[in-house]
């Protein structure tokens, strides 16, 4: 077989005759191939050939599976049964889940095979997977330049064709955002569409698991297989789900919003200019452009840091050194002593920072003034978007203010890190879908992505004309010449 | 009201924390968290009296389920990943003197 392939290319060449089996040593070879991009943290040779084996022995029960042989990568703060889970973190290094995550049980359902858990943030913490515990990963465009992240393995591995889709997570961006600097399609689904089950908790209102991919209909073969309901996971909600593929129908007529004075100030001239000419594409397609006002939109970064660092050193609190994880400390100094040394050992300098400004936010006095205002300024975001998506289906922006950045621009200023999330954390204070799709180059040869927001279980209608605008360019099918400094 | 972070505010941070900073980083944290802050003055100025606090944006009620007993992790795998334990238990420094 040949790479790069979508998951359609790929189920046409198993109905062919391809083996499961020839599939996955394709991807496992190609994995190999892209090891200097640093983008798996552990790679399931053993794993992913036996399940490939199973599904090539058993054609009868897996003739109709949507996702038969599908090769796909897992970002590694989702727990897969038996294979090491790592989050990126020293503290969690030989961590082995006695259990896999509801979206893990449900692509293997439909016959997937996980390969590789990849390479991510610490904890999910980050904005360029510069956190990881495990050394940053390469951008396939440009070596020398961040993936993004949080999910910067999975999409550095989509991108550089090591796997056709894989598995990320995004708590402000962390799918969106590397989606684009990377050059591939990333969706963010409804808060409660995907169940979180097995999901390493970052922020627990925020975060949401869902897929990266070359195309649009690979994204949306993806959520089909792992969205519904789940008793596992008391916030994963009751709604019909459906074959997103079915969704797909080439027409991109729709009313788009556009909030073009949230766009006037700290774009780059390049990005700003490929978002443009992606509207002129939808609108050409048949799309209504309106211009919208998210007043409040301004404030979701300070927003977004307060809740989400509050969050986190809340679900954080967990890792002690008493159930799993590493534990440090002096043989003196008691409980309290363990505790504070593997704190201080296991987590690195962006996860600790979060856990301070989210428990400085949680503690008396500071409370009302941070926490609870930012919960407020929530509620206004969140009348924002209800208000706009009264007249329109989706609303237009660029995923990520700046093409990917070169590694180490940005880690000894975490403010200027985090003001680069500006349009992809407003989806998760309100828990709307969002996708970004490749909307052009730089004239460095630098992605670009064009991010679509959606209605709350709006899924079908952002991919729908994410997928037409799609049908229109070519920027999706470009694939980066790897070069590598040994 | 809160304006910029001390040394000691940081110290008594990380004590609430767990966290055992090192010097270099009471230092660092102590500046980077002022800047973080200082950025988030914009909000504070925002007019939210009356405005419900959002925590949650779960869009439809949870389904329930009845509260039966279920299946668990047996005893052995929930302590497979401990880093010491002993007699079907965590094991944790002595606490009592």
């Amino acid at each position: 077989m040949s790479l790069p392939a979508t998951i359609r290319q790929l189920r046409d060449e198993m109905r062919g005759g391809q083996s499961a089996v020839a599939v996955c040593e394709a991807v496992l070879e190609h994995i190999e191939q892209i090891k200097p991009l640093n983008a798996f943290n552990t790679v399931m040779r053993d794993e992913a050939r036996a399940r490939a084996a199973a599904i090539d022995s058993d054609p009868a029960r897996w003739r109709n599976a949507p996702l038969a042989g599908i090769p796909i990568a897992i970002k590694d703060n989702i727990c897969t049964k038996n294979v090491r889970t790592t989050a990126s973190s020293r503290m969690l290094e030989r961590y082995i889940p006695p259990y896999s995550a509801t979206a893990i049980e449900r692509l293997e359902a439909a016959g997937a095979v996980v390969v590789g858990k990849t390479n991510c943030d610490e904890f999910a913490m980050g904005s360029s997977n510069e956190t990881s515990a495990f050394g940053p990963v390469r951008n396939p465009w440009s070596p020398d330049r961040v993936p993004g992240g949080t999910s910067g393995g999975s999409a550095a591995a989509v991108a550089a064709n090591a796997v056709p889709v894989a598995l990320g997570s995004d708590t402000g961006g962390s799918i969106r955002q590397p989606s684009a600097l990377c050059g591939v399609v990333g969706l963010k689904p409804t808060y409660g569409r995907v169940s979180r089950y097995g999901l390493i908790a970052h922020g627990s209102s925020l975060d949401q698991i869902g897929p990266i991919g070359r195309s649009v209909a690979d994204a949306a073969a993806i959520l089909s297989a792992i969205a519904g309901r789940d008793s596992a996971d008391a916030t994963s909600v009751d709604q019909p789900t459906m074959d997103y593929e079915r969704a797909l129908t080439g027409d991109a007529r729709a009313r788009i919003g556009v909030p073009r004075s949230l766009l006037e100030r700290g774009v780059d001239p390049q990005v700003s200019r490929a978002f443009f000419a992606a509207l002129d594409v939808l609108k050409s397609g048949g799309a209504e452009l309106v211009d919208i006002e998210l007043p409040h939109a301004r404030y979701a970064i300070p927003v977004y840091y307060i809740v989400s660092t509050a969050e986190a050193s809340s679900n954080l609190a967990r890792y002690d050194g008493v159930r799993y994880g590493l534990r440090a400390g002096p043989a003196q100094g008691g409980l309290h002593g363990m505790y504070s040394a593997t704190r201080e050992a296991g987590f690195g300098a962006e996860v600790k920072r979060r856990i301070m400004l989210g428990t400085y936010v949680l503690s008396s006095g500071y409370y009302d003034a941070y926490y609870l205002k930012a919960q407020q300024v929530r509620t206004l975001i969140r009348r924002d978007y209800d208000a706009a998506f009264d007249t329109v289906e989706a609303i237009a922006m660029p995923t990520a203010p700046t093409p990917a950045f070169r590694l180490g621009e940005r880690v000894d200023d975490p403010l200027q890190m985090y003001l680069g999330d500006v349009f992809t954390v407003s989806a998760n204070l309100t828990g709307l879908p969002a996708i970004s799709v490749p909307c052009g180059f730089t004239a460095e040869r630098l992605p670009v992505g064009l991010q679509l927001t959606g209605r709350a279980f709006g899924e079908a209608a952002i991919l729908r004309i994410a997928d037409a605008y799609e049908r229109q360019t070519e920027w999706w099918k470009q694939t980066p010449t790897l070069r590598f400094h040994e | 009201m809160p304006d910029g972070i001390s040394r000691e505010d940081v110290l008594a941070i990380a004590a609430l924390a767990e966290l055992e900073l090192d010097a270099a980083e009471v230092e660092t944290f102590t500046k980077q968290l002022a800047e973080i802050l200082a950025y988030a003055t914009d909000i504070r100025q925002l007019e939210t009296a009356g405005i419900p606090p959002t925590a949650s944006v779960v869009f439809r009620a949870p389904a329930e389920r009845p509260d039966d007993a279920r299946p668990c992790l047996d005893r052995d795998s929930a302590l497979a990943n401990a880093p010491e334990a002993g007699a079907g238990m965590f094991k944790v420094p002595r606490v009592i003197g």
